[in-house]
């Protein structure tokens, strides 16, 4: 396999989550989008630690694995506790912070 | 084309073809995640392009990340995902509002990314074949993970536990 396919692939989905996260406006999808693109990074450090014929790749990619976990966990609660204070999650409503 | 591809000696012909089916399903599912006008629906593509990442990574010789990447992304994540939706809408089903009014943005800075990230990526390794090694052992990985990489996997530890206490004192209600 040529390394080219795994870093254009990454690419494309890399992509179509930045035009998700730009685009949606509920808070669910964007944090969608966000996986999409947390999947693309990973697919290149497993592309980079197979041309490399070293396993760091691999261990970078658990790590990415982990703290995205992490992310989606923090990120649904905040999103939870959004939706209870207001009745919608609607990203563009969120304007209290601008001065 | 095919047959500059097939010149190469160190080509493996089912697992470029596997490669190209595999992509092409998660392009797909990817571009539906983003488009579609149905939440849940957004979510079970979310699943189709999560399952292609871990069949990519089994293609690349990571066993251990595909097994990890299906039970955390498709076994956890997805579940948050879907509980989130049911938690947060009151209807299931088609529903309009789903994009911001200026979503036609996203579209020229996506292809416009693109076309910059394909062209870096093809100018620099345009012919590089990736060498057909057999699957990472496991425990060289664990090697690495309980030796060079000890002080990160600690703190990974305490960012999962702080991100859990985070998760539940944020969507207690009290």
């Amino acid at each position: 396999m040529l390394v080219v396919n795994f870093l254009l692939l990454a690419a494309v989905l890399f992509c179509i989550g930045v035009y998700g996260v730009i685009a949606r406006r509920n808070a669910v999808l964007v944090l969608m989008s966000i996986e999409l693109i947390l999947n693309s990074v990973n697919l290149n450090l497993i592309a980079f630690s197979l041309m490399h014929g070293n396993l760091d790749g691999q261990v970078f990619a658990l790590y990415v694995i982990a703290v995205a976990a992490a992310e989606v966990g923090v990120g649904l609660a905040m999103v939870l506790m959004i939706y209870r204070n207001r009745r919608s999650i609607a990203l563009d409503e969120l304007s209290e912070m601008k001065g | 084309m095919t047959a500059l591809l097939l010149a190469i000696d160190d080509l493996n012909v089912a697992q470029n073809v596997a490669f190209g089916i595999i992509a092409f399903l998660m392009i797909v599912a990817a571009i539906r995640v983003v488009t579609t006008n149905n939440i849940v629906h957004a979510a079970l593509w979310l699943v189709l392009v999560l399952a292609g990442v871990a069949a990519q990574y089994i293609l690349a010789a990571a066993e251990f990340v595909a097994i990890s990447q299906v039970l955390v992304y498709i076994g956890a994540v997805m579940v948050l995902f879907l509980f989130g939706i049911m938690l947060t809408r009151a209807q299931i089903g088609r529903e309009g509002g789903l994009n911001n009014k200026g979503w036609a943005i996203g579209i020229p800075v996506a292809l416009l990314l693109l076309g910059l990230m394909g062209y870096v990526i093809i100018d620099a390794y345009e012919d590089t074949v990736l060498p057909d090694r057999g699957p990472a052992p496991t425990e060289a990985i664990s090697d690495q993970f309980l030796s060079i990489y000890l002080l990160p996997f600690l703190a990974l530890s305490f960012v999962l536990l702080a991100a859990a206490i985070g998760a539940i004192v944020l969507a207690r209600k009290d």
